[in-house]
């Protein structure tokens, strides 16, 4: 590792199931060779845990980036935001998620709507970007 | 080497995290029932706004200039804190959490540019949790406190300090008439460790700033103040005294006190109150594996509000050192149907758990009576249940029934949501 680098410790994971292989008596668990994690949404879901925050998304400028009414944002701040990204932004006191977009020094918030117009930044407009959408949770029940 | 990392004014900056219309606005965090300001944003310090100032005294200002108060949600700021603290120890190999937003890194061992370094994690604690801070790097653990006092300092108040040191201050680095500069500009009364009272005896000694305190010899502050004050010299002339703690010590005494959100005038609701601290005041023991040989309760009236005044506590000795949730409570009622009189608005009470030692050790005695069942198995039922089903699931039955709000509960009227820990209070982003 260089000299400069910067470690990080991360949480405790929670939901860890082992099949454990001690048995008393009897035949020995044929799957104690196999032990596993079951599914863990966590880790799925989320990389950097002190970094991770969830909102929830309110109207329908997203809804062809396959963001609905009421779907809940896993929202990383690690991660810087590229060309393409969703990214929940602060405008004027307020949450808003949009796609970002950077082109030819160009910076827009732009809707996954076509009624929605985009959002545009010129020199001097500041523009707070609270992290990149890495996934939603959409519950049908 | 030592860090230390601060929150800045860390409860508003928690808000301000989930509410980007309190940026660049006053904003103050008021403590239980909404009593005193706890925490001021730069804005508010600007207006004048004291640190513990009553809310009533300060209120005109929030009408005159658009002060925003908020209830404290300690619930937000600790799961903040987690992550500030998570991030922060990646400086250094060893790390203390001081309190809820300050914590010293130990940087022994760590190579390279040390500034370079703290400037980066600080950049990084604001990025992924959205907390600003200051750090202070020197060789000792007073040291580096003041360190990230000038970081601070110099961070908010431009002339304060040397624009270099503003966020980030590395004390280690500093030319040696520089660092005396840096120290002659700092009063005594912010070394760590250094109280109001030794900062006057100090002053009437002729020792106005760090740079004369640091000058003092160490043996003749010995004699003539104490050898706490001695380390603190030794200390801010680089020589360490002070480790970090990364066990925190368990605590000496516990309480659990509260102004009540009313006057409460009954006995029925004072005994209700005192169970609820005394409950909770045992799953702190309970969790730091002490018990508790004695058990202070106290009540008193208003001293802001009109009316007739009394206060009373007492200290009620335990037949044996004990952690047992009923037997605590049984104690702090008889102990507040002794305090109680009549015809008083009480305005507050609590229960202090004293004379703590170590839950293993049990003292033999003569066999003068039985021991009585001990209870370890329902209390530790009891912590998990309220663990796992919220606080206040099960308790003892003085606590009295849930129900409509009573008036020794905490008034919290403008408390925020717990954005990072409840479903049902997520931040909203519109789409």
């Amino acid at each position: 590792m260089p000299q400069d680098a910067v470690c990080f410790t991360q949480g405790p994971s929670l939901l860890v199931a082992w099949v454990e292989g001690t048995v008393p008596a009897g035949f020995p668990s044929p799957a104690a060779d196999f032990a596993v994690k079951r599914h863990d949404l966590n880790e799925l879901l989320i990389t950097h845990p002190a970094a991770t925050f969830m909102w929830q998304a309110r109207g329908l400028s997203m809804i062809e980036l396959g963001i609905a009414d009421s779907d809940i944002l896993v929202v990383n701040r690690a991660l810087n935001p590229k060309h393409g990204d969703i990214v929940v932004a602060e405008i004027d006191g307020d949450f808003t998620v949009k796609q970002f977009y950077r082109r030819n020094g160009m910076v827009q918030l732009r809707a996954g709507n076509p009624t929605f117009p985009p959002i545009l930044f010129r020199d001097g407009q500041t523009m707070t970007i609270c992290g990149v959408v890495t996934a939603t949770i959409k519950r049908f029940k | 080497m030592f860090a230390l990392v601060d929150g800045n004014n860390f409860y508003v900056s928690c808000e301000r995290a989930f509410r980007p219309d309190l940026k660049n606005r006053p904003v103050v965090v008021l403590s239980n029932n909404d009593g005193c300001a706890i925490a001021r944003s730069n804005e508010a310090k600007a207006l004048g706004i004291r640190m513990g100032a009553p809310w009533f005294e300060c209120r005109h200002l929030a009408e005159e200039h658009g002060v925003v108060a908020l209830s404290a949600n300690f619930v937000l700021y600790g799961d903040m804190s987690d992550r500030m603290m998570s991030v922060a120890g990646g400086l250094g190999p060893g790390q203390e959490i001081y309190s809820i937003d300050e914590s010293f890194i130990d940087m022994a061992g760590v190579k390279g540019n040390l500034t370079a370094r703290a400037q980066r994690v600080r950049e990084r604690v604001l990025q992924w949790t959205g907390i600003p801070t200051g750090i202070g790097i020197a060789s000792t653990k007073t040291l580096a406190k003041l360190a990230n006092h000038i970081a601070k300092s110099a961070d908010r108040k431009a002339g304060s300090y040397p624009r270099e040191l503003a966020r980030v201050c590395n004390l280690a680095n500093l030319p040696a008439a520089d660092l005396d500069a840096v120290l002659q500009a700092t009063d005594v009364s912010e070394v760590w460790g250094v109280g109001r009272r030794i900062a006057e005896q100090l002053n009437e000694g002729g020792v106005h700033t760090v740079l004369d305190l640091v000058r003092l010899d160490p043996a003749t502050v010995r004699r003539r103040w104490s050898v706490v004050l001695e380390r603190t010299v030794r200390e801010l002339q680089g020589q360490q005294c002070i480790t970090l703690e990364d066990q925190p010590a368990p605590k000496k005494e516990i309480a659990f006190t509260r102004s009540f959100g009313g006057a409460v005038t009954e006995l029925v609701d004072l005994i209700a109150a005192v169970t609820r601290f005394a409950s909770g005041a045992a799953v702190k023991l309970r969790a730091q594996g002490s018990k508790a040989g004695q058990l202070q309760v106290f009540a008193h009236t208003s001293a802001f509000r009109p009316g007739p005044k009394y206060s009373r506590s007492l200290i009620l000795p335990l037949r044996r050192p004990t952690d047992d949730t009923v037997a605590l409570v049984n104690a702090a009622v008889r102990g507040i149907e002794a305090i109680y009189r009549p015809g008083f608005n009480f305005a507050k009470a609590g229960v202090m758990l004293l004379d703590l030692q170590d839950g293993n050790l049990e003292q033999g005695e003569l066999d003068l009576e039985p021991e009585p069942p001990t209870r370890g198995h329902l209390m530790d039922a009891l912590d998990k249940l309220n663990d796992r089903y919220g606080r206040g699931t099960v308790v003892v039955a003085s606590a009295g029934m849930k129900g409509p709000q009573r008036d020794f509960e905490m008034k919290q009227n403008l408390l925020t949501p717990q954005y990072t820990t409840c479903w049902d209070d997520l931040p909203v982003a519109k789409a």
